[in-house]
C-alpha cells in the first residue's frame, strides 16, 4: 500500500507541478487543486499508514494517530477555501485584464 | 497562566465579526469601533511588553489541553516587540484610512481587524502547525485589502501574490508534515528538545523540512529569488493597507529567525543544513542589491518605496545570519525603524501623490502649499532609510556593520566584506535614488528654480481635508529621531530580546511550567501518554 500511496502522491505533485508552470490562470489553479490534494494526503501519511484502526485512544486496541487527521482536515478546510477565491479571483482577473495569462500587461499604468 | 495574552487575539477577531455583520453601520462608527479596537490592541501589547520587560514569559494554554498536545500561546520580548509595533503601524493605518479609502470598496474594517488578528497569531502562536493557520487567516485578508479599491493593477498584483502564496502554503504544510512524522511533536518549545536526540534518518528528514520552510519564510520575506509578488503588490495597494503590510516581510524574518533557532538545536553536521548560514547571507547581499538597483531604477515614488523595504529586509537577514546575540540585537534595533519608516514613506508618497495628475511619477509635479509640510517630512524620511546621522537608520546599520565583522572569527572571512560592499553601496544608491525623487517631486519647480511656497487658500483647503493621513505620516516617520533620542533603553531592551530569543531557555521553560488548571484534564492526559 505505501508504494501505491507514494506514487499516488508524486504524480499529483507532478502534474500540479507541470500546470502551475503554465501561463494561464485556469491551468494554474488546476495546478494548485492538484497541489493541494497531494499535501493533503502527505499530511495524512505523516501519521503512518494503517489499515483498520480507528483514531480513538484508550480502548486497548492498537490505534491510528489522530493528529495528522486533524491536520488534514484543517488543510483540507483552508485549501478549499483558497481554492474557490483564487477560481474567483482568476475570473475577475480575466474580466479586468481582458486576458487570462498570469502576466497581463493591460492596466498597469492605472491607479 | 495569563488571560492578557488572549487580548490581542480576542478583541480583533469579534470586532472583526462584528463589523462583517454590521458592514451596512454608518462609516463613522466602523471607524470608531475599528480604531477603538486598534487602541485596546495598542494597550494590551503594551501590557505585554512591560510584562516581558520584567523578564516573565507569559503563556497560556487555549482549552486547558496540556502543552504538546494543545493549542498554546506564548509571549516572550520577541512577540511582544513584534505585537507593539503591529499595533502602532495598525493605528496609524487606520488613522490614515479615515480620509475616505475605507469607503472604496466594501469590508475595510473587517478585513483590517482579520489581518491583524492573524498578524497577533502569528507572532503569539507555540505551535507550527497553529503558525500555518494564522498565516492563512492574515494572507486571506491581506488579500482582500490588497483587491481594495479596485482597479486592473491591483487584480494583477493580487492574482501573482495569491498564487505564489498558495504555493508557498503547500510547501509550508508538507515541511510540517515531515517534521512531525520525525518527531512526534508540533510544539515548538517541545521541538526544541527533540531536535536535539534525532536518529540520523530522522534528523535528514528534519534538515528537508526545515530547508523547505526556510523557502517559505524567505518568500514570506520577499529575499531575492522569491521576491516577485512584492513589489507589484505593495506598489499596488491603497496607502493605509500599504502602511500595514510593512509588517507582513517582517511576519516572514520572525518566522524564520525562530526556525534558524530551532534548527540550530539539529547540528550543523546536517549535510542538509549545514551551508545554511552561507546561502541566507548570500541571499541577504543579492536581495540588497537587487533592491538598491531597483530603487533607482523606479519611476514612481511607490514602487520605489517597495524597493526599499527589500533592502531593509536584505539588511535584517544579514544580521540574522550572523547569530551572536550583538548582531540579533542590532537586527532587532533596525527592524523597529524600517518597519516605522517605510510604513510613513507609504503615506507621505500617497499624499505627495495626491495633487498631482501623473499619480506619484517622478515627473515636476505643480507646486502646492503641501510641499512646505511635506518637504521637510520627505527629507526626515529619506534621512532615516539611508542611514545618515543622526537619525535610527544610521544606529542601526552601523550596529549590524559592526557585529558582521564582530562573527568573522566565526562565520570565515569571506561573508562580512560582501555584506559591508553590499550595505555600503546600498546606502550610496539609495540616496541617490532618494535625493532624484525628493528634488524632482518637491523642490524643483516648473522652469528649473527652486519652488517658490506660496500660500493659496485653495490647495491649503485640500490639505486640510486629510488631516488624518497627515498624522499618520508624522506620527510614523518621527519614530526615527525618537528611537535615536531613546537609543539607550531601546538598544538594551533589543539586546536582552536577543539573548532570550537565542538562548530559547526561558521559552522552554515557561512552557515546561504550563500545567492544565484543571484535576480532570489533567487525568484525561495521562491516557494521551503512548
Amino acid at each position: 500500500m505505501e508504494w501505491l500511496f507514494a506514487v499516488s502522491i508524486g504524480l499529483l505533485t507532478g502534474c500540479g507541478v507541470y500546470l502551475l508552470l503554465r501561463a494561464r490562470s485556469f491551468s494554474v489553479v488546476l495546478g494548485l487543486l492538484l497541489l493541494s490534494h497531494a499535501v493533503n494526503l502527505f499530511v495524512f501519511a505523516a501519521g503512518g499508514l494503517s489499515v483498520n484502526q480507528a483514531p480513538l485512544i484508550g480502548r486497548g486496541s492498537p490505534y491510528a494517530d489522530p493528529l495528522p487527521q486533524a491536520l488534514a482536515l484543517t488543510a483540507i478546510v483552508i485549501g478549499f477555501a483558497m481554492i474557490a477565491f483564487v477560481l474567483m479571483l482568476a475570473l475577475r482577473a480575466l474580466n479586468d485584464l481582458g486576458s487570462d495569462r498570469v502576466d497581463a500587461r493591460r492596466g498597469d499604468e492605472e491607479q | 497562566m495569563s488571560t492578557l495574552v488572549l487580548v490581542p487575539l480576542l478583541v480583533p477577531l469579534s470586532l472583526g465579526a462584528l463589523l462583517l455583520l454590521g458592514s451596512r453601520l454608518p462609516i463613522g462608527l466602523q471607524r470608531a469601533i475599528g480604531l477603538g479596537g486598534g487602541l485596546i490592541f495598542l494597550a494590551a501589547a503594551l501590557g505585554l511588553l512591560v510584562q516581558s520587560i520584567q523578564g516573565s514569559v507569559a503563556a497560556t494554554l487555549i482549552g486547558d489541553w496540556p502543552a504538546p498536545y494543545g493549542i498554546l500561546l506564548v509571549c516572550d520580548r520577541l512577540s511582544a516587540l513584534m505585537l507593539t509595533l503591529t499595533a502602532l503601524l495598525a493605528c496609524a493605518s487606520l488613522l490614515s484610512a479615515t480620509d475616505g479609502t475605507d469607503t472604496r470598496g466594501r469590508h475595510f474594517h473587517a478585513l483590517f481587524q482579520f489581518q491583524v488578528f492573524g498578524l497577533a497569531g502569528a507572532f503569539l502562536t507555540g505551535d507550527l502547525f497553529n503558525l500555518f493557520v494564522f498565516f492563512e487567516v492574515l494572507l486571506i485578508a491581506s488579500y482582500g485589502l490588497l483587491l481594495h479599491g479596485g482597479g486592473a493593477a491591483r487584480t494583477r498584483a493580487t492574482l501573482l501574490y495569491v498564487v505564489l502564496n498558495l504555493v508557498g502554503s503547500s510547501l509550508f504544510l508538507m515541511a510540517t508534515a515531515m517534521i512531525y512524522a520525525a518527531t512526534g511533536s508540533l510544539n515548538m518549545a517541545h521541538l526544541a528538545g527533540e531536535f536535539a536526540g534525532l536518529e540520523p534518518t530522522d534528523a535528514a528528514l528534519v534538515g528537508v523540512a526545515g530547508m523547505l520552510l526556510v523557502t517559505v519564510f524567505a518568500m514570506k520575506a520577499a529575499l531575492l529569488p522569491l521576491h516577485a509578488w512584492m513589489v507589484p503588490a505593495y506598489a499596488a495597494a491603497t496607502a493605509p493597507v500599504a502602511v500595514l503590510f510593512a509588517i507582513l516581510t517582517k511576519v516572514g524574518v520572525y518566522a524564520l529567525l525562530r526556525l534558524l533557532i530551532l534548527l540550530a538545536d539539529v547540528g550543523p553536521d546536517q549535510p542538509m543544513l549545514a551551508p545554511l548560514e552561507l546561502i541566507l547571507s548570500l541571499a541577504a547581499v543579492l536581495t540588497i542589491a537587487a533592491g538598491s538597483l531597483g530603487v533607482v531604477a523606479s519611476a514612481r515614488l511607490r514602487p520605489m518605496i517597495a524597493y526599499l523595504v527589500m533592502v531593509s529586509v536584505g539588511t535584517l537577514l544579514a544580521g540574522i545570519a550572523v547569530g551572536t546575540s550583538d548582531g540579533l540585537g542590532a537586527t532587532l534595533y533596525y527592524l523597529i525603524h524600517t518597519t516605522l519608516t517605510t510604513g510613513g514613506l507609504f503615506l507621505l508618497a500617497d499624499l505627495v501623490a495626491a495633487g498631482r495628475v501623473q499619480g506619484g511619477r517622478l515627473l515636476i509635479g505643480d507646486q502646492r502649499q503641501s510641499t512646505r509640510v511635506l518637504a521637510p517630512l520627505f527629507l526626515l524620511g529619506a534621512l532615516a532609510v539611508v542611514g545618515l546621522p543622526p537619525l535610527s537608520g544610521f544606529l542601526g546599520k552601523v550596529w549590524i556593520l559592526d557585529a558582521v565583522k564582530a562573527a568573522a572569527p566565526v562565520s570565515g572571512p569571506v561573508v562580512w566584506p560582501w555584506v559591508w560592499g553590499a550595505v555600503l553601496g546600498s546606502s550610496l544608491l539609495v540616496l541617490l535614488g532618494l535625493s532624484r525623487a525628493g528634488v524632482l517631486l518637491l523642490w524643483r519647480g516648473r522652469d528649473g528654480e527652486p519652488a517658490r511656497l506660496t500660500v493659496s487658500p485653495r490647495s491649503a483647503a485640500a490639505d486640510r481635508s486629510r488631516p488624518g493621513a497627515l498624522a499618520a505620516t508624522i506620527g510614523l516617520l518621527t519614530a526615527s529621531p525618537l528611537l535615536m533620542l531613546f537609543a539607550g533603553p531601546l538598544t538594551a531592551y533589543t539586546l536582552a530580546t536577543a539573548d532570550q530569543t537565542l538562548d530559547n531557555n526561558d521559552y522552554v521553560a515557561a512552557v515546561a511550567a504550563l500545567v492544565p488548571t484543571s484535576e480532570a484534564v489533567s487525568a484525561r492526559s495521562g491516557g494521551l501518554q503512548p
